[in-house]
C-alpha cells in the first residue's frame, strides 16, 4: 500500500489495441506509424515523460512515507515512555502497603488497556520475563480486539531478560473480534517496554500496539495527488508536443501534397510562403524547383510541338511532289514499250525505285510519329491465328518468288490479345518478309527453305514467333537488329529492298502495346523473333506463351 | 458551237473531274493521267476560285485537296455539298489524323493519301461516277421510307428527301437486303468500290449523315440500325 505504482501514461500508439484483433488492423495501424511522424515524436515524447514522472513520484513516495513514519515513530515512543514512567511512580508509590500481586497487576495492566482504548492503541501484557513464557503460549493480557500475535517475535526476544531497555518495531497488528476470531490486519508499530511489578518481584513486559491507519491515509491521499497530477501532466505534454510537431509537419505535409501535384502534372502548383523562417525558405526554394521544373518541360513540350508540326510539314511537302513524280513515273513506265530499250528500262528502275522511296518515306514519317509521341492504338480483340494466316496469304507470293515454304503451327483454341490489328498486321509482316529475306543458308538459293510461324497464347498473354532455317545471328546482334538502318553485314547487298526500318517500327508498334518483340539466332541455324503481348491493354507480361529460343534449336557447343 | 464542242466531249469522255489544288504540277499530271483514263478534267489552284470553277464547268467528281491557298479545303467542301451531292474525294497528305474525320463530317466522300498510286485514284473516281451507268427500274421501301432507284429519289409520305448520291447508294445496299447484316467491309466493297480492306471511319462518318437525314431521331435511329460488333441493317420498323 505503500509502494508508490509507476503511474502509465495513456498509450500513444493508434492502433495499438486493435492489433491483435484484425490483421488488417494492425497493418493500418503500423502504416499509420511508419507514415505519421507527429505520431512518433508525440508517443515519444511521452513515454519519456512518464518514465520522468514514475522516478520523481516513487522518490516523493520514499521521502514522505519515511518522514510520515520517523514522525510518527517518535511520537509513539515519548507516548510510551511517559506511560511507562508514569506506572513506574504509581508502583513506587504504592510498594509501601503489602498488597497482594495478582491485583497490583491487575490494576496496573487495566489502567494501560483503559487509556490506550481511549487512545487509540492496544496493550499487551506478557508475562513475568525471568519465567521465559512466550506469547504465543498465551498468559498474556491484551486490549480487547487485539491479538497477541501482533507483537513481532524479534521484539520479543528483545525482552527476553529483565532490565532490557525500550525498543520498537514496525508490525502487522492483527484485529480479532468478541470470539478471538482474526478479522483483520493493518500495519503499525509495536512499543515494548519492562515494569517491574514490586508486588512479587517480577519484570512484566508492556507491549504498546499503535495502528498507522492514519498515516496510511495520508500516504494513499499523496499516491492519489500524485497519480493525478502525473495523468494531467501526461496529457498535457502530449497535447502540447501534438501542437508543436504540427506547426512543422503541417507545412512539410503541405509540400509533399503541392509535390504530388506537381508529378501528376498540374505545373501551376504552388506552396504558400509566409513569414521568413526556415519553412517559409523551403517553401520558396521548392517554389523555385517547381517554377524552373515548369519552365524547362514547357520548353521541352514546345520543342515536342515544333518537332511533330515539323514532321505535319515534311510530310505534306514531300508527299506532294512525290506523288506528281509517281504519277509521271506511272505514265512513262506503261509508256515503256514505244521506248528505245535503254530508256524503258530507265522507265522500269524509276519506277521500281519510286516504290522503294515511297515505303521509305511511309517508314520514315511513321518513326517520326513514335518519336513525337503521336501514335495511338485503336484495341481490339485480336486473335493472332488469324493475323497470322493473313500475314501468310499476302506474303506468299515474295515467299514463292524467293524458293520459300511457310508453315504455320498453331492450336486449335484462338490465341486472344487486345491490340490494335492494324499494327499487329505490320509486326508480324515485317517479321515475316524478314524471315523470308534470311531465310536461305548463305545466301543458296539452290533448294526450298522454310519459314514456320507458331502462335500460342493463355489467359495472360498471346505470343506469335516466326523461325527461319538461315544464316542466324552472331552473337550480341539479337539486341542490334532493332536499331534504325542496322544490318547484319554492311558490305552484303540488300535484297529485299526493306528500308532498315522495318523492326525498328515494329519495336515501337510492340512498346505501343506493353508488349515483347526478342530476337535470338546462332550463327548457321537461323533465327527466332517472338512477339509477345498481352491479354489486356496495360496488363503486365510475366512470362510469353512460347519459348524465345526454339525447342528444335540444338544445345550450344560450350 | 461552243454548245456543240461540249457536247461532243461529253460523248467523248467518262465524266468531268475538278481537280482543286494548289500544286501546279500535281494538279497538271493529275489532269494528264485523267485524260488517259478517259476523263476530262480542270485545274483549279486557290480554294476561292474553287466554286467558281463549279459553277462554270459543273463536274461529275470533284478532287479536293484541305490545305488550299485562299479558302480551305474544308470550307470548299462544305460549300459544294450545301449546293450539290456531286462526288467529293479528298485528297489528303495525312492519313492518320482528325483531318481526314473531319473532311468526312463537312461532305466528302471518299479520301486518298498522299502519295497514292495513279490507278488507286482512278478506281476511286470510277466507283464514284460508275451510278451514272445503271438505270434500272426499282422502287424499294426501308421503315417508311420509299426509295426510287432509277429516278435517285428518297421520299417519305411524299416528301423527297435530299441525300448526296453517296448516300443515297448507302440507303439503296442495306434496303435491297433488309434480312443481311452488313460489315463495315462489305460496305466499303460494295458501296465505295474497296476490295481490299480500308478504313472503316468511311462507313461510320456516312452512316452518321445518312441518319442525320433520313431518322426521325438520329440518337435511336430505327431506319439504319447498328448491330453491335458486327455492321449495320436495314430497319424493320
Amino acid at each position: 500500500m505503500l509502494r508508490a505504482r509507476a503511474p502509465r501514461g495513456p498509450r500513444a500508439r493508434p492502433g495499438e489495441g486493435p492489433r491483435r484483433r484484425v490483421p488488417g488492423a494492425l497493418r493500418r495501424g503500423l502504416t499509420f506509424w511508419r507514415r505519421s511522424i507527429q505520431a512518433r515524436v508525440v508517443a515519444s515524447t511521452v513515454i519519456l515523460t512518464a518514465v520522468v514522472i514514475a522516478v520523481v513520484g516513487w522518490l516523493l513516495l520514499q521521502q514522505t512515507r519515511d518522514g510520515l513514519l520517523d514522525n510518527r515513530v517518535k511520537a509513539v515512543t515519548a507516548e510510551v515512555a511517559d506511560e511507562v514512567q508514569e506506572a513506574n511512580t504509581r508502583l513506587t508509590s504504592a510498594s509501601g502497603q503489602d498488597v497482594d500481586p495478582s491485583v497490583q497487576r491487575s490494576d496496573l495492566t487495566e489502567l494501560i488497556i483503559a487509556r490506550g482504548a481511549t487512545r487509540g492503541y492496544g496493550v499487551v501484557v506478557a508475562g513475568p520475563a525471568e519465567e521465559g513464557v512466550r506469547i504465543a503460549a498465551g498468559g498474556t493480557v491484551r486490549s480487547s480486539h487485539f491479538a497477541a500475535t501482533s507483537v513481532p517475535v524479534s521484539l520479543e526476544r528483545h525482552f527476553d531478560k529483565p532490565d532490557a531497555a525500550m525498543a520498537w518495531a514496525y508490525t502487522s497488528i492483527v484485529h480479532t473480534d468478541n470470539e478471538d476470531q482474526v478479522v483483520g490486519h493493518e500495519p503499525g508499530i509495536a512499543v515494548g517496554a519492562q515494569v517491574h511489578l514490586p508486588a512479587d518481584g517480577s519484570t512484566y513486559t508492556i507491549y504498546f500496539l499503535f495502528p498507522l491507519e492514519e498515516q496510511a491515509n495520508t500516504m494513499s491521499l499523496v499516491v492519489r495527488a500524485l497519480l493525478t497530477a502525473g495523468t494531467l501532466m501526461l496529457v498535457l505534454v502530449a497535447g502540447v508536443s501534438w501542437l508543436v510537431t504540427r506547426q512543422v509537419v503541417t507545412p512539410v505535409r503541405m509540400a509533399r501534397r503541392v509535390a504530388e501535384r506537381l508529378a501528376s502534372g498540374r505545373l501551376q502548383e504552388r506552396l504558400r510562403v509566409s513569414g521568413d523562417d526556415d519553412l517559409a525558405r523551403l517553401a520558396t526554394s521548392f517554389n523555385q524547383m517547381a517554377s524552373n521544373l515548369q519552365r524547362q518541360i514547357r520548353q521541352l513540350e514546345e520543342l515536342s510541338r515544333v518537332q511533330r508540326r515539323f514532321v505535319a510539314d515534311v510530310s505534306h511537302e514531300l508527299r506532294t511532289p512525290l506523288t506528281t513524280v509517281r504519277m509521271a513515273g506511272d505514265v512513262l513506265h506503261d509508256a515503256r514499250r514505244d521506248f528505245d530499250p535503254a530508256t524503258g528500262r530507265a522507265a522500269e528502275l524509276l519506277q521500281k525505285e519510286l516504290d522503294r522511296f515511297e515505303t521509305l518515306l511511309v517508314d520514315l514519317l511513321e518513326i517520326s510519329r513514335f518519336d513525337a509521341g503521336a501514335a495511338v492504338l485503336e484495341t481490339d480483340d485480336v486473335n493472332l491465328i488469324d493475323v497470322a494466316h493473313r500475314v501468310v496469304d499476302t506474303t506468299r507470293a515474295l515467299a514463292e518468288q524467293r524458293r520459300v515454304r511457310l508453315e504455320v503451327d498453331a492450336p486449335d483454341h484462338p490465341c486472344l490479345a487486345e491490340a490494335d490489328v492494324r499494327r499487329v498486321e505490320r509486326i508480324v509482316r515485317n517479321l515475316v518478309t524478314n524471315a523470308i529475306d534470311h531465310a536461305h543458308p548463305d545466301g543458296d538459293r539452290s533448294g526450298i527453305a522454310r519459314v514456320v510461324i507458331r502462335v500460342a497464347g493463355d489467359d495472360q498473354a498471346a505470343a506469335i514467333a516466326v523461325r527461319d532455317f538461315g544464316v542466324g545471328l552472331a552473337p550480341g546482334e539479337s539486341a542490334m537488329v532493332f536499331n534504325r538502318f542496322w544490318r547484319a553485314d554492311p558490305a552484303r547487298a540488300r535484297t529485299s529492298g526493306g528500308t532498315g526500318l522495318g523492326l525498328s517500327i515494329s519495336m515501337e508498334d510492340t512498346h505501343l502495346h506493353g508488349g515483347w518483340l526478342q530476337a535470338w539466332g546462332r550463327p548457321g541455324e537461323g533465327s527466332q523473333f517472338r512477339l509477345t503481348l498481352p491479354r489486356r491493354v496495360g496488363g503486365s507480361l510475366r512470362q510469353s506463351p512460347l519459348p524465345l529460343v526454339p525447342e528444335d534449336a540444338p544445345e550450344p557447343v560450350r | 458551237m461552243a454548245e456543240h464542242a461540249a457536247g461532243a466531249m461529253d460523248l467523248a469522255t467518262k465524266g468531268r473531274v475538278l481537280v482543286v489544288d494548289d500544286d501546279a504540277s500535281l494538279a497538271e499530271m493529275l489532269t494528264i493521267v485523267l485524260r488517259q483514263e478517259g476523263f476530262d478534267g480542270r485545274v483549279v489552284t486557290r480554294g476561292d476560285l474553287a466554286m467558281e470553277a463549279f459553277h462554270d464547268y459543273r463536274p461529275d467528281v470533284v478532287l479536293l485537296d484541305l490545305m488550299l491557298p485562299g479558302k480551305d479545303g474544308i470550307d470548299v467542301c462544305r460549300e459544294i455539298r450545301a449546293e450539290s451531292g456531286v462526288p467529293i474525294v479528298m485528297l489528303t497528305a495525312k492519313g492518320d489524323t482528325v483531318d481526314v474525320v473531319v473532311g468526312l463530317e463537312s461532305g466528302a466522300d471518299d479520301y486518298v493519301v498522299k502519295p497514292f498510286k495513279p490507278k488507286e485514284l482512278v478506281a476511286r473516281i470510277r466507283a464514284r461516277v460508275r451510278r451514272n451507268d445503271r438505270a434500272a427500274q426499282e422502287s424499294l421501301v426501308i421503315g417508311d421510307l420509299s426509295i426510287d432507284v432509277a429516278g435517285h429519289s428518297v421520299t417519305r409520305h411524299g416528301a423527297p428527301i435530299n441525300l448526296t448520291p453517296l448516300e443515297f447508294d448507302l440507303l439503296v445496299c442495306l434496303a435491297r437486303k433488309p434480312w443481311q447484316v452488313f460489315t463495315r467491309e462489305v460496305l466499303l466493297e460494295q458501296v465505295w468500290g474497296y476490295r481490299h480492306a480500308a478504313d472503316t471511319r468511311l462507313v461510320n462518318v456516312h452512316v452518321q449523315r445518312l441518319r442525320s437525314k433520313v431518322e426521325h431521331d438520329p440518337e435511336n435511329p430505327e431506319i439504319v440500325v447498328t448491330v453491335r460488333g458486327v455492321g449495320y441493317k436495314a430497319g424493320t420498323a
